[in-house]
């Protein structure tokens, strides 16, 4: 292990440095865009979790973990899933049952019927964001850590 | 001014995803939650839909128009009396598994608890979906969400497993695709997605080719998802290797639920006069003809418990697509129509479902998956055994049991419908059934253990009582006497309204 932490590229390591940042805000752009827009809460995640993988291509896998451990991944990928179902479900309370599930103008954001659907629409596919992101990042952790597990059953 | 009722199609559904999360999240905190959570909720779930279901009975059906939006654009659930009565029969064996599971779970799959338990209500999740959907991609989207849980609950026991499952996946996976290419063929000569409006539009297209292709893929693909003869090869390992409830809900409700997606396409998409000018209902019925022989024939020549229950799953999708295939043809009230495949899918529910949990049993017990070494259980587990030995009367179909009310509606609309050659095949199944019934109820019973040492350790062997706890025993008992209980009511004649109802719905049977 030590060994591979040695070999650091230099030029790998300071363009990920400067394209992590890039990356996520362009994440956020996709997601927050996606209601009217190209893109959406799941290619935004996809891009925000691509993120993470480079930084774990150009650094190392533990360094990774330690900025996004398991409980993280654990919680947000739940938590977006809540804010997706919960919206919806919002709808229903904040109406006393008289709109539907996932009707959005109903939830007052705003004084606005349509701009209480577009808020909705945006926190769904934030919620959505959310959890692809953190399950974009453990996929690929599984995949990782079982690589590195087999490198070191070889080593032994 | 929606009432409570209406909201429940869709809370049904949202319920079981919000409980699968928190159970991800509680049970990193405390793993003893998981279980409780999952009872819980498919209580609330069971409740709601006997609700639902007195509320499609008493007022009509239930229209929910997903976030307000009109349905030929937006997406819409729709109760009727046909999938009130489904969605009643998937959420009482879901919570009888869930029920069941507590105990087995921690011996099959100890340290998976969790996990296995947040799967399993995303599957309890799916196959809500497929049942209150009104429209048909959503009905796409949630056979895939059933499928992928499937796949994992079925691996979840690892090794051999994985090969079950993975099996299961691409057989899954092609028939989704096919169905997925039907949806597609009837989206580009209509240009809508919802069954009513389906329904609405499709009359003037019949004679066209890409109609008759998509429903010709519809049946291919839910033909393999349910395991109908000549595709049924995913099914037998499948149905073996994954964990006992796994396997009920299988064989008890997955499949079936397949069996409803295809109900619903050729009875609501598709209309019963479109069936009629096509001879593809008959070719049905020879195909279930022939699940119903090779399967029972096949489950003889097995010597794993699990896996003859699985072959016996195959033969018993043929007497539900045997029914359905006489649908069309037979009118009259207490056989007609969809009774009889209705009726086959509840009792199938049950009998394999108890069977399926009486063979985890026995696995959790002692460790027993060959029937040979079950000598001398008839003893040691006496309540387990005799619950057993209900079901396989029941299977078998001795009167008044569920079993024997399927056969012989099945046989009375065969008659009606003058296919008279399904007859002796019902009847021979029946043979076949008692054989390979008899063959497990004569080793658990009849043969004695065969002490090697002396008589002396095989007398003790014989008076020892091992039985499982009671977790798993009632869950057992109430699948085998409702075997019976169900099985009086259907003699007499007491769900026969709601069977109407079904029936009226798509113009079928008594009614004209």
């Amino acid at each position: 292990m030590k060994e591979e932490q040695g070999e650091r590229d230099v030029i790998i390591e300071t363009v990920a440095r400067v394209m992590i940042p890039f990356i996520q805000l362009f994440a956020l752009y996709v997601i927050i865009h996606g209601a009217g827009g190209p893109g959406g809460g799941f290619q935004g995640g996809v891009v925000f979790a691509s993120g993470f993988i480079l930084y774990i291509i150009a650094f190392n896998l533990a360094g990774g973990r330690k900025r996004f451990p398991e409980s993280a991944n654990t919680i947000l990928s739940s938590v977006g899933l809540y804010i997706y179902a919960g919206i919806g479900l919002l709808a229903i309370l904040f109406s006393f049952g008289a709109a539907q599930y996932l009707n959005y103008g109903f939830i007052p954001f705003t004084s606005h019927f349509e701009e209480n659907r577009a808020l909705g629409m945006d926190f769904v596919e934030m919620g959505i964001g959310i959890t692809v992101m953190a399950i974009i990042a453990s996929i690929f952790f599984d995949l990782a850590e079982k690589d590195e597990k087999q490198k070191e059953g070889e080593d032994g | 001014m929606l009432s409570f009722v209406e909201h429940l199609p869709v809370l049904v559904v949202v319920i079981s995803l919000l409980s699968a999360i928190t159970i991800f999240i509680t049970g990193w905190i405390n793993k003893k939650t998981a279980w409780y959570i999952s009872t819980a909720t498919l209580l609330s779930q069971f409740i709601s839909s006997i609700f639902i279901l007195h509320h499609v009975m008493t007022v009509g059906p239930i229209r929910y128009r997903l976030g307000g939006w009109v349905p030929p654009w937006g997406i819409e659930y729709v109760m009727d009396a046909l999938n009130a009565y489904v969605l009643v029969i998937l959420l009482f064996l879901g919570l009888v598994c869930v029920i069941y599971s507590k105990r087995n779970i921690d011996h099959e799959l100890p340290d998976k608890g969790v996990s296995f338990y947040t799967v399993y209500q995303l599957l309890i999740t799916g196959l809500c979906g497929i049942t209150v959907t009104g429209d048909i991609f959503n009905m796409y989207v949630f056979i895939e969400i059933t499928s992928l849980s499937a796949y994992a609950l079925i691996a979840s026991r690892g090794k051999i497993a994985l090969k079950a499952s993975f099996t299961y996946l691409v057989l899954g996976s092609i028939g989704a695709c096919f169905f997925l290419l039907g949806i597609g063929f009837l989206y580009s000569v209509t240009g809508s997605l919802n069954i009513h409006d389906l329904s609405l539009l499709l009359p003037p297209l019949y004679g066209n080719r890409v109609v008759l292709a998509a429903f010709v893929f519809f049946i291919v693909g839910l033909s393999i998802k349910m395991a109908l003869f000549p595709l049924h090869t995913w099914l037998p390992d499948a149905h073996a290797f994954a964990p006992a409830e796994i396997s009920a809900m299988l064989s008890g409700i997955i499949i079936e639920i397949s069996t409803y997606a295809f109900i619903r396409v050729a009875f609501s998409v598709f209309t019963a006069r479109f069936l009629q000018s096509l001879p593809v209902f008959d070719i049905l019925c020879w195909l279930a003809a022939a699940a119903i022989i090779i399967g029972s024939v096949l489950a003889i020549s097995q010597t794993n418990l699990k896996r003859m229950l699985a072959y016996s799953s195959v033969a018993n999708m043929g007497y539900i697509v045997l029914a359905l295939g006489l649908s069309i043809s037979a009118r009259k009230a207490p056989w007609g129509g969809l009774n009889p495949s209705m009726m086959h899918i509840l009792n199938h529910a049950l009998m394999k479902g108890c069977l399926f949990l009486v063979a985890g049993a026995f696995i959790y017990k002692a460790d027993l998956w060959e029937i040979r070494d079950f000598r001398g259980l008839g003893r040691r587990m006496p309540y387990t055994c005799a619950a057993f030995v209900i079901a396989a009367l029941s299977m078998i179909g001795i009167p008044p049991s569920v079993g024997f009310v399927s056969k012989l509606y099945i046989i009375l609309a065969s008659i009606e419908a003058k296919k008279f050659f399904f007859v002796p095949v019902l009847l021979l199944s029946s043979l076949l059934n008692l054989i390979y019934f008899w063959r497990v109820i004569e080793t658990m019973y009849m043969k004695r253990v065969e002490g090697k040492d002396s008589a002396h350790t095989s007398h003790e062997l014989h008076l020892q009582k091992e039985e499982i706890p009671l977790g798993m025993l009632a869950p057992i008992w109430v699948l085998a006497s409702l075997c019976v209980i169900m099985g009086i009511l259907w003699l007499a004649n007491i769900p026969i309204p709601l069977l109407n109802q079904i029936n009226s719905t798509f113009g079928l049977g008594g009614i004209r």
